[in-house]
Order: structure tokens, then C-alpha cells, then sequence
């Protein structure tokens, strides 16, 4: 039974200036990494790619400028200036070369860039020229993919111009044993090695690109630990100076050697959260149960009295502080897709040991002290919650929640732990889990599981069914008869079926393209270095080296499909009201609404190229007539009458979210048609791949690609967030979506579901808000839901933000796995927040 | 089936995860039919028994529905494992629900055989053996005490409060856990003395420790206009945070524990 210190610590005044500090200045983009990396790679043409990964990130670490931000306790800093990003010219750069120019006026997450970085960039970049992995992965691509994601029915946009990240390592190992003992390990591993042995070559090469990448992090702290002694020697401030060579003290240590005390830990801990950024561009990379590997060492200084829990508690709020000064920049559309300047580095608190005794400790609080004193996106913070999760936890949880950060999400023990052993991890390892990215459970420092692969358009093979696999005249699905044939619903839903299967496989084709370039081109020595087995077997985790490995593309769009086939069962088939004839016609025509400037385009280009098909080549002046002929959307008043008459009908049948059985076990089947066909499909590191179902955020940008749907959505409008009901259709209160969403198949969908609740602050007022809160987490729980996650603000408030935007810059909202600041985020998205249901009634 | 689980009655709305009337996350049923006209009611179209029209955002909407207790059961059941995790249950509202006592008697009886707690927001404006039938049924007794001057009662409230006050006595004696809920209203009973009067009655019943003040709101306004009534408020300002402070300081001082809000 562990006891614990439960109370909320103060805030220092130090924290609430490196807070400041951080939000001085507009993010900017950073030249030097591209450089260093780029010379490095130019002297090892020709060695092993591993070689030349671990010399470009020697390189980096020997020359990256280095910066210790005033007043800070915990140090380390990949950018000259705070919140500001490196690039990474390896995973592609032909998008940042094109948006040099627009990526400080674009809406979501803009940057700045300087003359002279881009100069340099511009430079750069020609050597990268057929080199990237996204070049690489194209190339392996079939075609027939490339045309899914062309026509946007799923997008791998996340790997395929960026790093994988989304890990948890072995932050223990090295806080516990440092990297002299990593570095140990791969020598005696590498002494192991025979010349005749048939893995030579690759393992050696391997090994001692993990000795050398250790070994440059080491010596890259050894660098800091000189910065602060020389300013030390400058510092006048008394206070300052002692701090300072206490820096400097904590970084000749770790991270080589073992951390001796909860300080030198914090440091430790840092320089592999953020090494760890340097080496690839991944995002989500997870610091994951940070309460339970802290704890040690926060233990013994507390018991040996020398630390008090306020320094604690300050040392941590430094660590929160240092993970929003971390930031990366994304293409325009995946910065849509991703909006909030969001890293998505999850850590969790609370739960269960591997042996299944809970293990909530100060630490666990204090985490989520912490989220409350900086009140920032980041560290994304996860709470886990099971049977015998004290109820203290839950209501200090619950008192972050009220303050409307969107923090933190919350994950159910009694789902995650069997649908991971499920998925053949041990019991002990599935125990274990934290939470990587958004909502992927894995296993720390044992998984490469590539949990956000792509995101897949639900709605899109649902489109293709009413088609007969075409799409803008181009077959992209397969051709499953013309609509007429289906003569019974089940007729119906197994063209969707197929058409889902289809599609399902040119995404692993895609996806295991993308896996195949990134061992090829970026594998990763220090990321592997501190994943088990990498060492043991000789291969970095791109090439399989992890004890689990897994692809987790994510499915949405289910509260749609499944209201869409419902409408579709009741209107067509149960009541006959309607033929499916019918319904493809009020589709095509955006049932009489006009139609958005993205489908125009589309049915222009169409119509244009069925007329040069025939021969006919059109002036500008004719282009521009067919556009404003589509755009009128010219039905006459008796079919625009029966097509508002058809969306009626449609919209007064039960929906998914309103606690009615039969409607939501209908979702549940709706979801399969993505999570079963998908766990059948491996990837080239000998693991499976298992569906999540989540956004991020990309149910916006992706739906206005979609055209209107059957459930009476319009074109171009958002698609239904992760597995909660579609925006503003749930109007039966926050139980009776609970109960609706429990209903779908959580256990199956392990790589993570994604369940959005908006409440009005008012909601969680007083002791009776709180535990009433609590009450629905336990209560959704109970039903086997997997994850669950809060906005509390008012629709005013949003509303004002979107007016005074300068006014409401730290207002923070949760986005989807992860909150941002709302100023931040684009127009469109910010609708879709103030659009999702309310619920008031607390 | 028991034959009680068959009794119809009326009610107008079934909300769910309420957390302001009773301990935890409860399903209120309102019932339909009151004999109070409080001026400042939220629920105007709670009042009449019969079943009427509704406009509200240029749709008409049916104000009333007959069921079963079985039916209102069901719904109720729904939400049980958050009762489970916080404590709540069933709670009647209306209108009065001692207007159809059979029905919410019925209710009441039906929800405690399933082991779900209940609740009852009331005027107790009614025959004190009618009420007295239902109290073994009830977990949680929140009456409201408007005012206890009978002349301005009446004049707001339509009646006057004698029947009223005589069963808050009788009631608590009998309750298991009795809260007095005072609405306070502008230009009607928002003075220190007025709330004063009110809690040194209720710190004066056996039993009675707590005293709930639910500041006024206009959210009804709408729908007098809708029912096609006028508003008998006018256009009153809600209490500010700091009036209800002092009206809590003041409740506070019979040895009362209060609560803004409930």
C-alpha cells in the first residue's frame, strides 16, 4: 500500500518567469543542424548509412550552438531562441523550400525565417536531391497507392516527410546506470561478434554506431557543463552563481554516469528528451510513466532530507517549462493536421506495476501540480486510471481538468493492459504501458510501434461504393457494381466492405513503403541505444530491433459511416422511403446546398477533362463559365424541396451518441470494417499492424476533402472526431454519450480511441462539479471505454478568442489527443471546437 | 410485474446527469402539474397539468407525455453505473410531484426496489398523509421554502404557505435527510431579513442542518413567450456573488450549513 503526499505544492516565482521568457519571441527556424548534418554527410559517401547516421549526430552534438536560458535549473536547448525548431533535410525539405515565404503569415503554426537562414537552407538543400526518405519511400510505393492518396482517402503525410519518433525509451536505464553502462553493454555485444558470423557486417556497424552516438551525448553534456562554469565565473548574483555550478556539476555527471540525486536525474532525463528530438524529426516522443521512474531517487532525497518537495516540485515545473520550448515545423497541411505547435510528448501518471499493484505516488500528484503551475500544451499528461486508482488522484486530476487546459487525458487500465496482451505483449509489459503521442498504449523502452502511420478517411470508401470505385473519372477503389445491383442492404454494405478492404491494403502498401525507406535511409543509433533488444541483436529499430513492433494507422469518421449506414438501412431498405438513387443524386448535389470552392474545382477539372477526352480543348473564358455554372449548383426548386426533405428525414433518425442500443452496437459493427481487415497485415519489421481510431486533428482538413455524406453531412465539412458522436448530434447529455461510445469495440482498436467531451466550466463548479466529473470518467470506464478527454471553456469564451485573438493567447483547448493554444490553431478547426456539442448539464 | 410499475403519469422532461439536485450525478423526472404559480418559475410549462404547446426557436414543440412508471424506469436505469460511482439516483421534480401522488409514490417505490436512491425536489404544497405515504421511498427530501410571510407568498406564489410550513414540520420529524432550498428572488424575499426568517424556521425544525439559496435566473423568460404567457418578473437583475455571499452569512449564523446553488 503506498502512501503519498497529496497536497498541491506552490508555484515559484522562477517558473512563472521562464514561462514568460518562452512566449518573448515568434518561433523561428534554426539553420544550424541542416548544416552540420549536411557536411557530415557529404564526408561519408559511400560507408554504412548507420556510420553515417551516428557521425552527422556526433557532428551536430560537437557544434549545435548551446544556450543556457536565464534562470533556468534544468538545462539544454536545441535553438538559439525559445520555442524555436532545427530541420531535418534527411526526411524531405522540398515543402519547407516552397513555403519559405508563407510560413509566417500561414494560419496554423506559423514560423519566422530570416534572410540568411534561408540562403543557407537554400544551399543546403541541393545536396538532398533524390536522398530523402520520403523520396525513397515514393519510389517503393505502388502506384495504385499513390492514386488512393491522391484522392485523399487516407494520408501517410506524418512518416513520409518526417521522423517516426513516437517512442518511449528506456529513460530509467539511464538515469539508473548511465550511458557508460549502454555504451558497456554494446562494446561487450560488439566483442561477441565473429568475423565469420553472417550478421557481422551490419551488427558491427550497427554497435559502434551506438558507441559513438552515446558517446557524443556525453561529451555534448560535457559542453554545458563548461558553459555554466564559465558563467558562473561571470555571475555576480550570488544565488545565480551557486546555481549555475551546481548546472555545471549535474552536467559533467550525467548522463554518463548514474544519476546520484532527484537533481542530476532531472538532467539526465532532459538531455535524452531532447537528443532524442535532435536525431530525427519524429514527434511524440513520450518521456511515458515519468512518476514511477523519477520516483527512486525522489525518494531517497526526500527520506535522506536533502531536497524538500517544493524544490521537487520547482525542478519539475522546469522540466514542463523545457518541454514547450522544444518545437518543430511541419508542411502547411500537416501543420493543419497537427495544429498547436504540438510535440505530442505524452507522460502519465498513476496505475498499475507489472505486477498489478498500484503505484501512485507523490510524484503522481506533483505531475499534475506541475500542469497547473505552467498551464501549457506540454508535456501532454495522461492520467491512468483502474479499479484501485485512489480517489485523491482522480480529483487532483479532475482540478487540472476545470481549469480548462484540456489536460489531462485519461486511459483505463481495464481496456489497455488486455488489448495489449492481446496483441502478444506479456502480462507484465502490458502493465506497464504509458501512452505515446495522442492515445497509442506501448510498452517503454521494448516497442517500435509506428502508432501514427496514416489517417484513414472512413467516408471516403463510402463515397467510392456510390461510385463504383471512381473518383473524379479515375478508378481508386475497386469496381463493385453500379448502385442498382444492390438490392438488399447487406448487398450494400459488402460493397463497402470491399471497397474498405481495397483501400485498407494500398495503406499498408503505403505505409510499409514509407517503414522500408526510413531503415534504409534514417535508421536511429542513439533512439535504438535505449530500446531493448536493439543491442542484443545487432539491429537498429528500423530494421526490427525492438521486442515489439507494431503499425498503427488510425481510422475515423465511424460516427458518420455508422449514421450513414443506418440512414441508409432504415431509409432505403427497412421503410423504402427512399432508393439509393436517390441518395447519390442529393450527395452529388450537396443536397441543394451550395457547394464548396474545393468541389467546384474538383467537377471542373472533371468536366474539363471528359471534354478533351473527346477532343475538345477549353478557352479560359469556358473554364470559367463551367466553374460558375457548378458553383450556382442550379437544381430546380422541386429537387432542392426533395432534397431538403431527404436530409430531414435523415436527420430525425436516431443518431450514434444518444444511448440507443441498437443504433450504437450498429457503430460498433461500422468500426470493424476498418479494425478487422487491418490486423491481418504485417509490416517489414516482423510486427502487425492494429488500428487505432483518432484524428488528431485532421478530421478538419481531411473532411473538406469528402464530399457530402449519407448522414446528412454536408460537403466539406468536418468528419466525426476519433470515436466521438459527429458535432452537435449527441443531445441526450454526457451519460448518454458515455454509455453510446462504450458500446464500440475498444479492445480491438489498441492502437488507441479517441473520445472528446466539451463541457462549460460551470460543469465542474464546486466539490459536487468534481466528483460528479469523476463519476463519468469512472462510470464511462466501467463500460470498457478506453480514453477520455475535456474541453472546459465556455463557447463565449471561444467565440471572444476568435475576435481578440491578442487577448486569449495562453487560452489553451483540447484539440484531439492534445491540447493547444487556441490562437494558434486555423480558423476552420477553431469552428469545429465551438461546434462540438456542449454539455451544460452538469 | 408488480401492478404499481403499470401506473401512468405525467411528465414533461427526463434530464440526466444532473449534480444539483441530490448527492451525485441523478436523473430528475419532472412531472407535470403544480399548484403554485410562482411568478418567477423556470419551468412555466411545468404548471398546468394538461398537455400544451410549446414554441421555442419557431418550432412547436408538445409539452406533456403519458407513460408508465416502467417506461420512466428503463430511462432511469441507464444511467445507474454513474449512481453506482457517485452516490445518486432518482430525483422527482416538476411542477409538484405530489400533484400525481399515486404515480410518483409509484416511482419512487419502483426505483428503491432496483437499489437506486432517490430524491425529491418539492413544495409540499399537498395533503400531509398523501406525502407521508411516499416518505418511507425517499432518500434525500429537498422542500423549498419560499417565504414565510403568507400575504406575500400568496401574492407570488398564488398561495399562501400554511399548509406549507405545518408539513415542513410534520416531514421533518419523519425524513431521512431533509435540505430546506430557498430560490431567492429580487424584490420578493432577497433581504437579509427575509432569508434571515426562512433559516431561523428551518435551523427550528427537528432534523434540519443544511439550507441550499438558488439565486434567481431569467432562463424561463423564453419560454412564457412560447407558452404564449406573459412574464410576471419583468426584467430583473440575478443576484450577484456578492449579495449571495452575505445571504450565506447570514443563513450561516442559525447554525446552518449552506450551500449557493445546491
Amino acid at each position: 500500500m503506498s502512501v503519498y503526499f497529496s497536497e498541491e505544492l506552490p508555484k515559484s516565482a522562477r517558473i512563472s518567469a521562464l514561462v514568460d521568457h518562452l512566449f518573448d519571441e515568434m518561433p523561428e527556424v534554426e539553420h544550424e543542424r541542416a548544416v552540420l548534418l549536411t557536411e557530415s554527410y557529404m564526408q561519408t559517401e559511400g560507408e554504412p548509412i548507420i556510420t553515417r547516421r551516428a557521425k552527422a549526430f556526433k557532428r551536430i552534438l560537437e557544434a549545435l550552438p548551446i544556450t543556457i536560458r536565464p534562470l533556468e535549473l534544468v538545462v539544454g536547448s536545441n535553438t538559439k531562441k525559445p520555442r524555436s525548431c532545427q530541420v531535418f533535410p534527411e526526411f524531405s525539405f522540398e515543402w519547407l523550400e516552397d513555403e519559405f515565404e508563407t510560413m509566417e503569415t500561414r494560419s496554423a503554426d506559423p514560423f519566422k525565417i530570416s534572410d540568411e537562414t534561408k540562403k543557407v537552407l537554400h544551399t543546403v538543400y541541393k545536396y538532398w536531391k533524390g536522398k530523402t526518405t520520403s523520396e525513397l519511400a515514393s519510389s517503393y510505393m505502388s502506384d495504385e497507392a499513390k492514386t488512393a492518396i491522391d484522392h485523399n482517402i487516407f494520408t501517410p503525410g506524418n512518416y513520409f516527410y518526417n521522423g517516426v519518433g513516437h517512442v518511449t525509451v528506456n529513460y530509467a536505464d539511464v538515469i539508473n546506470n548511465g550511458f557508460e553502462s549502454i555504451i558497456a553493454r554494446a562494446k561487450t555485444e560488439l566483442a561477441k561478434c565473429n568475423q565469420g558470423d553472417a550478421d557481422y557486417a551490419e551488427k558491427t556497424a550497427f554497435l559502434s554506431a551506438v558507441i559513438m552516438s552515446c558517446e557524443a551525448v556525453c561529451d555534448y553534456a560535457e559542453r554545458y557543463a563548461k558553459l555554466a562554469s564559465e558563467m558562473a565565473s561571470k555571475e555576480t548574483d550570488e544565488q545565480r552563481k551557486k546555481e549555475l555550478l551546481t548546472i555545471a556539476s549535474n552536467c559533467s555527471r550525467v548522463p554518463r554516469k548514474p544519476a546520484r540525486n532527484f537533481f542530476e536525474a532531472c538532467q539526465a532525463f532532459w538531455f535524452v528528451q531532447m537528443l532524442l528530438q535532435v536525431e530525427s524529426s519524429g514527434h511524440s516522443i513520450s518521456p511515458g510513466r515519468f512518476d514511477q521512474y523519477m520516483y527512486p531517487l525522489y525518494k531517497k532525497d526526500i527520506d535522506e532530507g536533502n531536497i524538500t518537495r517544493e524544490f521537487a516540485q520547482e525542478l519539475i515545473d522546469c522540466i514542463w517549462v523545457k518541454l514547450n520550448d522544444l518545437n518543430k515545423i511541419r508542411d502547411a497541411a500537416s501543420a493543419e493536421g497537427f495544429a498547436g505547435y504540438s510535440l505530442f510528448q505524452n507522460l502519465i501518471v498513476g496505475g498499475q506495476d507489472e505486477e498489478g499493484i498500484d503505484v501512485t505516488n507523490d510524484l503522481s500528484f506533483m505531475c499534475i501540480t506541475a500542469s497547473i503551475h505552467v498551464h501549457l500544451p506540454q508535456p501532454s499528461l495522461s492520467v491512468r486510471v483502474w479499479n484501485k486508482t485512489p480517489h485523491d488522484l482522480m480529483l487532483h486530476a479532475a482540478k487540472l481538468t476545470r481549469t480548462g487546459i484540456g489536460l489531462p487525458a485519461y486511459y483505463n487500465d481495464e481496456v489497455i493492459i488486455p488489448s495489449l496482451v492481446n496483441r502478444g505483449l506479456t502480462l507484465q509489459d502490458a502493465r506497464d504501458y504509458n501512452i505515446i503521442g495522442c492515445v497509442e498504449p506501448q510498452k517503454s523502452g521494448k516497442t517500435e510501434g509506428w502508432h501514427d502511420a496514416a489517417f484513414f478517411n472512413m467516408c471516403r470508401p463510402l463515397e467510392l461504393v456510390f461510385s463504383n470505385g471512381y473518383d473524379m473519372g479515375t478508378l481508386v477503389g475497386v469496381e463493385t457494381g453500379d448502385i442498382s445491383s444492390f438490392d438488399t442492404y447487406e448487398k450494400f454494405a459488402d460493397a463497402y466492405k470491399k471497397q474498405m478492404e481495397y483501400t485498407i491494403s494500398l495503406l499498408v502498401n503505403a505505409d510499409n513503403a514509407i517503414d522500408m525507406a526510413h531503415a534504409v535511409r534514417c535508421p536511429l543509433p542513439f533512439e535504438s541505444s535505449m530500446v531493448e533488444d536493439c543491442i542484443g541483436r545487432g539491429l537498429p529499430l528500423q530494421r526490427g530491433g525492438a521486442i515489439y513492433n507494431f503499425t498503427g494507422p488510425q481510422g475515423f469518421g465511424i460516427a458518420n459511416v455508422a449514421d450513414a449506414l443506418w440512414a441508409i438501412k432504415t431509409l432505403v431498405y427497412d421503410q423504402k422511403k427512399y432508393t439509393l438513387a436517390d441518395f447519390k443524386e442529393a450527395l452529388d448535389k450537396n443536397f441543394g446546398e451550395p457547394l464548396s470552392p474545393l468541389k467546384v474545382q474538383q467537377i471542373a477539372t472533371l468536366v474539363i477533362k471528359e471534354l478533351s477526352a473527346t477532343g475538345k480543348t477549353c478557352t479560359e473564358g469556358e473554364i470559367a463559365a463551367i466553374c460558375r455554372g457548378i458553383k450556382a449548383n442550379e437544381t430546380d426548386p422541386a429537387k432542392k424541396q426533395f432534397f431538403m426533405q431527404l436530409k430531414n428525414d435523415i436527420e430525425a433518425l436516431d443518431k450514434f451518441g444518444n444511448d440507443v442500443p441498437e443504433v450504437d452496437y450498429f457503430a460498433r459493427e461500422a468500426a470493424y470494417y476498418y479494425t478487422k481487415p487491418l490486423e491481418t497485415f504485417k509490416n517489414p519489421r516482423g510486427g502487425m499492424f492494429q488500428a487505432g481510431l483518432y484524428p488528431v486533428s485532421a478530421n478538419v482538413p481531411l473532411g473538406a476533402q469528402t464530399g457530402a455524406t449519407p448522414d446528412g453531412r454536408l460537403a466539406g465539412t468536418p468528419v466525426a472526431d476519433g470515436v466521438s458522436p459527429a458535432a452537435g448530434r449527441d443531445t441526450h447529455g454526457p451519460t448518454a454519450s458515455c454509455n453510446s461510445v462504450s458500446k464500440l469495440d475498444h479492445y480491438i482498436a489498441s492502437n488507441g480511441t479517441l473520445f472528446n467531451m466539451k463541457f462549460h466550466p460551470s460543469a465542474l463548479e464546486g466539490e459536487s462539479g468534481l466528483e460528479s466529473f469523476v463519476a463519468l470518467v469512472r462510470g464511462y470506464f466501467d463500460q470498457k471505454g478506453s480514453h477520455m478527454q475535456f474541453n472546459v471553456v465556455s463557447r463565449e469564451t471561444l467565440l471572444e478568442a476568435q475576435k481578440h485573438p491578442e487577448q486569449y493567447k495562453s487560452l489553451v483547448v483540447r484539440v484531439a489527443g492534445y491540447s493547444a493554444l487556441f490562437t494558434t490553431l486555423s480558423k476552420s478547426l477553431q469552428d469545429d471546437i465551438i461546434s462540438r456539442t456542449e454539455q451544460k448539464r452538469f | 410485474m408488480n401492478s404499481y410499475l403499470n401506473t401512468v403519469g405525467r411528465i414533461f422532461d427526463i434530464q440526466r446527469f444532473s449534480v444539483h439536485d441530490g448527492p451525485g450525478v441523478r436523473t430528475i423526472v419532472f412531472l407535470k402539474g403544480c399548484v403554485l404559480r410562482c411568478k418567477w418559475c423556470c419551468n412555466p410549462e411545468s404548471q398546468n397539468y394538461k398537455i400544451e404547446n410549446l414554441i421555442s426557436n419557431g418550432k412547436t414543440k408538445t409539452v406533456g407525455k403519458d407513460v408508465t412508471v416502467a417506461e420512466v424506469l428503463a430511462e432511469v436505469e441507464r444511467d445507474r453505473v454513474y449512481y453506482r460511482r457517485s452516490g445518486g439516483g432518482l430525483t422527482l421534480s416538476g411542477g409538484e410531484s405530489f400533484c400525481q401522488p399515486e404515480f410518483a409514490t409509484a416511482l419512487l417505490k419502483g426505483a428503491k426496489a432496483k437499489g437506486i436512491t432517490t430524491a425529491i425536489e418539492t413544495t409540499s404544497c399537498a395533503p400531509i398523509e398523501t406525502i407521508l405515504k411516499a416518505l418511507p421511498f425517499i432518500d434525500h427530501y429537498l422542500m423549498d421554502i419560499k417565504h414565510i410571510n403568507p400575504e406575500k407568498h400568496k401574492r407570488f406564489c398564488g398561495k399562501d404557505n400554511y399548509m406549507i410550513l405545518e408539513n415542513a414540520r410534520i416531514i421533518a420529524e419523519k425524513a431521512k435527510d431533509m435540505v430546506i432550498r430557498v430560490p431567492v428572488i429580487p424584490t420578493f424575499n432577497d433581504t437579509p431579513e427575509e432569508i434571515g426568517e426562512i433559516a431561523r424556521f428551518a435551523a427550528n425544525l427537528p432534523n434540519v442542518k443544511r439550507i441550499h439559496l438558488l439565486p434567481y435566473h431569467r432562463l424561463g423568460k423564453d419560454k412564457y413567450d412560447g407558452l404564449g404567457r406573459e412574464y410576471g418578473m419583468g426584467d430583473l437583475p440575478t443576484p450577484d456573488n456578492e449579495k449571495m455571499q452575505i445571504l450565506k452569512r447570514v443563513a450561516e449564523s442559525f447554525g446552518l450549513e449552506c450551500v449557493i446553488g445546491g
